[in-house]
């Protein structure tokens, strides 16, 4: 009866209520949008003001209120940081210790994603279960018992314990991504190309790889910011200067320089840079990553 | 005759081989994972439990000690306030973290003109290195020179001391917590997308207004995301680490020793390994309890689809 009565009375105020509801909704988005962008400030605040900040004298850092715009750039800080610290050389430390990490990531994630998505041999069931169950495994429950592992082979202080574990395809999402993206390759390719009398190696890189070029991407990304991040193995392994990778660097320099704000916000923005190149050019791979999978980043 | 037994013997043969073949083939590829699962992750967790029973500084052999370091578990003090620490950091910034990057995922799910430099800016901090990020948090609390104070200041607030004092410190891991809530939100907005617009539309034909669609519609249909961001966070908020070790070094006075923190101290600095066995055993412990705790009860509140 309530209905009838609404239905009856209708016609009209429904159309109105519905403009009246559309304004509503456009006042509203513009509200959100404004809302949005001042929470945009506010989140990206610490970044711009290291930022600033790495381009000031040091009086101008301590004056309040904050000045976003530095006076009088200082471009000079980030020649004063390659002065007192031998950044090139942590850079290109890290550079290594990074490309060989993710290399070996890619390359055995697409092996071991091969076998779990294309080749019927047994245990393969059980074995992919335990891969997954590693993603729910605290990194920090072998923390020490590896430390110990990579003692006994006598790999302290070199970075191998940064790289070697990376080549048995250890990180599962990884392995997961490429697996579902092999799946969806046409099975009759791999037939074809099996009557061409290719073996399963080359059929793996030279036909499907070539084919999976987006999930690749994401992976590497994935991997390049996982490893250019890593502080706390680097933390653990690596003594000598000689080897530190950036994320060392940056914090022995931090605890070191109480009063340079402006050095450690310019090593920092050093640090910093090429991860914002990398986010800047390889956007849509993070997001596919994220959306299909839901890891990437922390 | 001769041909045809000739044949029939071949085949099973030849098919068996090709089976075979894949079978080798199959853990020839897998062989990455298979040794390195049993060597980096296998063969450690059963060392570590060697460990426990021992006491070992890396320098002697090591002694069996028995139940001695799960005794200290229980008997030092240290360890409990880390444990306590920990989950007060992860039982304070977890569901703050979840409502904002709800809440963000449903604002960046309206159709606003620089929808993408949003959704792009909050997601940035999570890609940051850590120890850039920690460096510049430790600045940004200053009492005096921070922009956090300032910004307070603003709003007429008094400068606080953060990490300088026990009673705030915790509080200003948290707040930098609520910075890298990025990869959530990502995930909460391909979940929205996901939302049939038909279910929506009908519900407001129904009479339903946006805060009753949200309310009845959206979040139980987002549960099983909430749920899954939820374990995530809370796995991660367990192991906080860098943060705390480049910020405050655990202090002051203990008030951000982390687990993880005093873990790797007993481990890499006073060279207990037994003992920081023992303590990593108890986190992981901890955190599958608390895994399994929001899984059983999620079984309320999260709709599954069929």
């Amino acid at each position: 009866m309530a209905t009838e009565t609404h239905l009856s009375e209708s016609r009209t105020p429904v159309s109105r209520r519905r403009e009246a509801l559309k304004l509503r909704g456009r006042l509203g988005d513009i509200a959100l949008e404004v809302l949005m962008f001042a929470l945009l400030l506010f989140f990206l605040a610490p970044t711009f003001w290291m930022i600033s900040s790495s381009l000031k004298v040091s009086n101008e850092i301590f004056a309040t209120p904050v000045t976003w715009i530095p006076d009088n750039p200082q471009w000079g800080n980030y020649l004063k940081i390659f002065e007192v610290l031998p950044l090139w050389r942590f850079t290109w430390n890290t550079f290594v210790v990074v490309s060989l990490a993710v290399i070996g990531t890619v390359i055995s994630s697409a092996m071991v994603a091969y076998a779990f998505a294309r080749l019927n041999w047994p245990g393969r069931d059980i074995w992919f279960s335990l891969l997954l169950a590693t993603m729910m495994l605290p990194d920090v429950i072998t923390l020490v018992p590896r430390f110990v592992l990579f003692r006994n082979f006598g790999w302290i202080n070199t970075w191998l314990p940064l790289i070697v574990p990376y080549w048995t395809a250890t990180t599962a999402i990884y392995v997961f991504l490429m697996r579902q993206f092999f799946r969806g390759i046409p099975y009759e390719l791999e037939q074809a190309a099996m009557i061409d009398g290719a073996g399963r190696l080359r059929i793996l890189f030279q036909l499907i790889l070539p084919l999976s070029v987006p999930v690749l991407a994401t992976v590497a990304v994935f991997a390049i910011i996982q490893h250019y991040n890593d502080f706390l193995n680097p933390l653990i392994y690596i003594n000598s200067q000689s080897l530190w990778t950036l994320s060392l660097a940056l914090r022995a320099y931090n605890d070191t320089n109480v009063s340079n704000w402006e050095l450690v916000f310019a090593a920092a923005t050093f640090m910093l840079f090429p991860m914002v190149l990398l986010f800047i050019f390889a956007q849509r791979y993070f997001v596919q990553g994220i959306a299909t999978t839901g890891f990437g980043g922390r | 005759m001769a041909t045809t037994g000739l044949s029939e013997q071949i085949k099973p043969r030849r098919a068996l081989s090709l089976q075979r073949r894949e079978w080798i083939a199959g853990y020839l590829f897998a062989s990455p994972f298979i040794i390195g699962f049993l060597l980096f992750t296998v063969y450690p967790m059963l060392y570590s439990i060697y460990l426990v029973f021992h006491k070992w500084d890396l320098l002697s052999p090591p002694r069996f000690t028995g139940l001695s370091n799960i005794v200290q578990l229980f008997t030092d003090p240290k360890a409990s306030l880390a444990l306590y620490n920990t989950a007060y950091y992860t039982l304070l910034a977890v569901p703050v973290q979840i409502v904002i990057s709800f809440l963000l995922a449903l604002a960046l799910s309206r159709p606003l003109l620089l929808r993408n430099l949003y959704r792009a800016g909050f997601y940035m901090p999570i890609i940051l290195p850590l120890v850039a990020s920690a460096v510049v948090w430790q600045r940004v609390f200053h009492p005096e020179y921070g922009i956090l104070n300032e910004a307070l200041g603003w709003l007429g607030i008094p400068p606080q001391p953060w990490l300088f004092t026990k009673d705030q410190a915790k509080l200003a891991f948290v707040i930098m917590s609520f910075s890298m809530i990025g990869r959530q939100m990502v995930i909460f907005i391909a979940g929205l997308a996901n939302i049939p617009e038909s279910v929506l539309e009908a519900a407001s034909i129904d009479g339903a207004g946006s805060l009753r669609r949200l309310l009845s519609i959206v979040v139980p249909l987002m549960t099983p995301l909430i749920l899954y961001n939820a374990v995530i966070a809370v796995v991660n908020s367990f192991q906080i680490f860098i943060p705390a070790l480049i910020m405050t070094q655990g202090g002051p006075e203990d008030a951000t020793l982390f687990s993880v923190l005093y873990i790797y101290r007993q481990g890499f600095e006073y060279f207990n390994m037994g003992y920081a066995a023992a303590l990593a055993w108890e986190l992981f412990v901890i955190v599958i309890g608390f895994t399994i705790a929001q899984f059983y009860l999620s079984r309320r509140f999260v709709h599954y689809e069929n």
